[in-house]
């Protein structure tokens, strides 16, 4: 196997939470917990998972705009989560973000070339005027952006124009890597396959890895690689996207299946009782779904089941799964 | 007589001193008794405009210009701010996109329960809890009594929606407009509360217009479907012959977006463009810029809604027999 582009060993984040002054426990919100996932390039790894699940601190972990409390971050086999500002600058190049809400992620008092030369200035100050100018409009060219759109301020674009800004701006510095937050949520319908099918073209032209944030388990069945499944802070299930949705072995896997309304019908037909998330400040010591979950016994309640491979070549955190 | 029954309705705001644009520009709508209707569109398309429409909630400078709502047969245009209030609430109930900002933080949910009864109801303090109590268990809430006291933030996003639909039952209502009513909830408890509407409206007999922009969800909800793009109803008609069938090509090209549709890794279909903002309609069909089988024709005419499409060259029509 490849060394990975991009490898958490053991990731933890914790949030202190306030405290009351006469209060003497501390609380702390647990987002992530021990989440070890390796991503090789060239692929697409899905990271799906309700709020809350800890999907996008991940992403942010990664990135290095939310320092992990505990573990270990690799980049193409360099540990990248405890360098120094300067020795990391060279590599936030290859690593870039696309953010869920194109309306809060552009500067709206920046004109598109301003928004875009940004990166290439700063993370590489010794390129020459002319050949930013250069970058700035080959970019937006790839990614479907009028060349005329480059005087323009982000008021004037709709939503999926301005994605398309957003990822044309992740993509001046020329990264191998990029995490998408949510990249389609915010947008409607008719929009969201334009943005994936540009996602998927840019992919292909420029071997480009993708860690994909999304709640949207149909989006990850047609664009993902692979897919890692989210609860509270762990992955419950990680698998190719082909096994996991032929053969999905973690009872919360299957609860987000059947939770997707189909065109066919007929799936909300029977009532469902309400789902209940455990606080995840005071996390019951067994598995953190058994409260929700239908199979749920004793030992789940006492013992947090590991991530276990499987013969089908899935990962999957329940002590039931086979 | 249908439940409700609009004609023609068209709203309108000022646009400068002397021009008005239209966000609604004649649609047309009947909803029978027990019907659960889907309304689908992108953002602009009109869709909340009209729930809002109904309710005679358009704010000012809004207006509506033209057309009939009729309720029973009484049309809710012509009724007087008070005669509307016995309407709203009551008989026509609401559930929100967003449960809180539709639940007031500072009260707790006994308190806004009660309130809502005792406008619309001559009820004793006591009875209106009881009947209270009675509605959180019948969407669900786990130990209903004590929730009276809670707070909206003390209670999860899928148990506020399901607040809200408590609220909206209380007054045994013939009409539920709900308006986006899971986008904000996460899919596991979208299933939750969509399972739990459909369930409600079939069990009393309750007509429901459902605004989204989810095709899935109103498949699995809905039997009669309308669509609507820039301020029109393109098409309309049963739902599940719509989604097997679309005849309009902004429908087809909606559904055939959707990545369920293709195989894995496949590309997906686009339609090209955006939709555009009411303040710059093109001239004849407003789907025209974006659409592969418009003519010369569909840039002069606005093509009229008949046979369930509003479209000169419609895709899968069926054969005269």
């Amino acid at each position: 196997m490849t060394t990975p582009i991009v490898e958490t060993k053991g990731i933890e984040v914790r949030f202190p939470l306030p405290t009351h002054f006469l209060s003497r426990d501390k609380p702390v919100l647990h987002a992530l917990n021990t989440v070890d996932i390796a991503i090789q390039p060239g692929e697409t790894f899905c990271v799906v998972g309700e709020s809350g699940c800890g999907k996008t601190t991940l992403g942010r972990a990664i990135i290095g705009l939310q320092p992990p409390t505990a573990g270990e971050i690799y980049f193409n086999g360099q540990r990248i989560d405890q360098m120094d500002e300067a020795t990391r600058k060279p590599i936030r190049r290859d690593m870039q973000m696309v953010f869920q809400n194109p309306y809060a992620s552009l500067n709206p008092r920046r004109n598109v070339f301003e928004t875009l030369a940004e990166p290439i200035r700063h993370l590489m100050p010794e390129t020459p005027a002319s050949e930013v100018r250069e970058t700035v409009e080959n970019v937006l060219a790839v990614t479907g952006c009028d060349p005329s759109w480059q005087r323009k301020l982000p008021h004037e674009f709709s939503g999926g124009q301005r994605q398309r800004i957003a990822i044309a701006r992740a993509l001046v510095t020329n990264p191998a890597f990029i995490v998408a937050d949510e990249p389609i949520s915010a947008l409607d319908v008719s929009i969201q396959a334009q943005i994936l099918n540009l996602m998927t073209d840019l992919q292909s032209k420029w071997g480009l890895t993708y860690l994909f944030i999304t709640h949207d388990l149909s989006v990850v069945e047609h664009f993902g690689t692979r897919v890692a499944v989210m609860y509270l802070g762990r992955v419950m299930e990680l698998a190719k996207t082909e096994t996991l949705f032929d053969a999905p072995k973690h009872p919360y896997t299957q609860l987000l299946l059947d939770a997707i309304p189909k065109l066919e019908g007929g799936s909300f037909d029977t009532p469902r009782e309400p789902g209940e998330l455990p606080d995840p400040v005071n996390m019951p010591p067994g598995c953190p779904f058994a409260p929700r979950c239908a199979m749920a016994e004793a030992r789940c309640r006492a013992e947090r089941p590991e991530l276990r491979p499987l013969s089908n070549g899935a990962r999957v955190a329940c002590h039931f799964a086979e | 007589m249908p439940l409700l029954e609009i004609r023609d309705l068209h709203v309108a705001f000022p646009k400068g001193k002397k021009t008005e644009v239209e966000a609604l520009r004649g649609v047309n709508l009947t909803l029978e008794k027990g019907e659960r209707l889907g309304v689908v569109g992108e953002s602009g398309a009109g869709k909340s405009m009209l729930a809002f429409a109904i309710l005679n909630l358009i704010a000012d400078p809004g207006r509506v210009s033209q057309g009939s709502i009729t309720f029973h047969g009484e049309n809710l245009l012509d009724l007087s701010e008070r005669d509307i209030r016995s309407i709203r609430g009551n008989r026509i109930s609401m559930i929100f996109q967003d449960p809180m900002v539709t639940l007031n933080p500072v009260l707790s949910i006994g308190t806004q329960m009660i309130e809502t009864l005792k406008a619309h109801r001559r009820i004793s303090d006591k009875e209106a809890r009881k009947l209270c109590i009675e509605k959180l268990r019948e969407v669900a809430i786990p130990s209903a009594e004590s929730r009276l006291e809670a707070y909206p933030h003390e209670l999860s996003g899928g148990l506020r929606q399901r607040v809200v639909i408590a609220i909206a039952l209380l007054t045994d209502p013939e009409l539920i407009i709900a308006d986006e009513p899971t986008t904000a909830l996460d899919v596991t408890i979208q299933a939750e509360i969509m399972a739990l509407i459909l369930k409600l409206c079939r069990e009393k007999d309750v007509a429901l217009l459902l605004i989204t922009h989810d095709l899935g969800v109103v498949a699995e909800v809905t039997q009669r479907l309308m669509i609507m793009y820039a301020g029109l109803c393109v098409e309309t008609g049963q739902t599940r012959g719509i989604i097997d069938a679309p005849q309009h090509p902004y429908t087809y090209g909606l559904l055939k977006a959707l990545p369920q549709k293709v195989g894995r890794g496949a590309r997906l279909y686009q339609i090209p463009g955006s939709m555009p903002p009411i303040t710059a309609l093109p001239s004849g069909c407003a789907y025209h810029p974006r659409c592969d089988r418009a003519t010369d024709v569909c840039r002069s005419q606005i093509p009229p809604l008949e046979n369930g499409r509003a479209c000169f060259h419609p895709l899968n029509v069926p054969e005269a027999t």
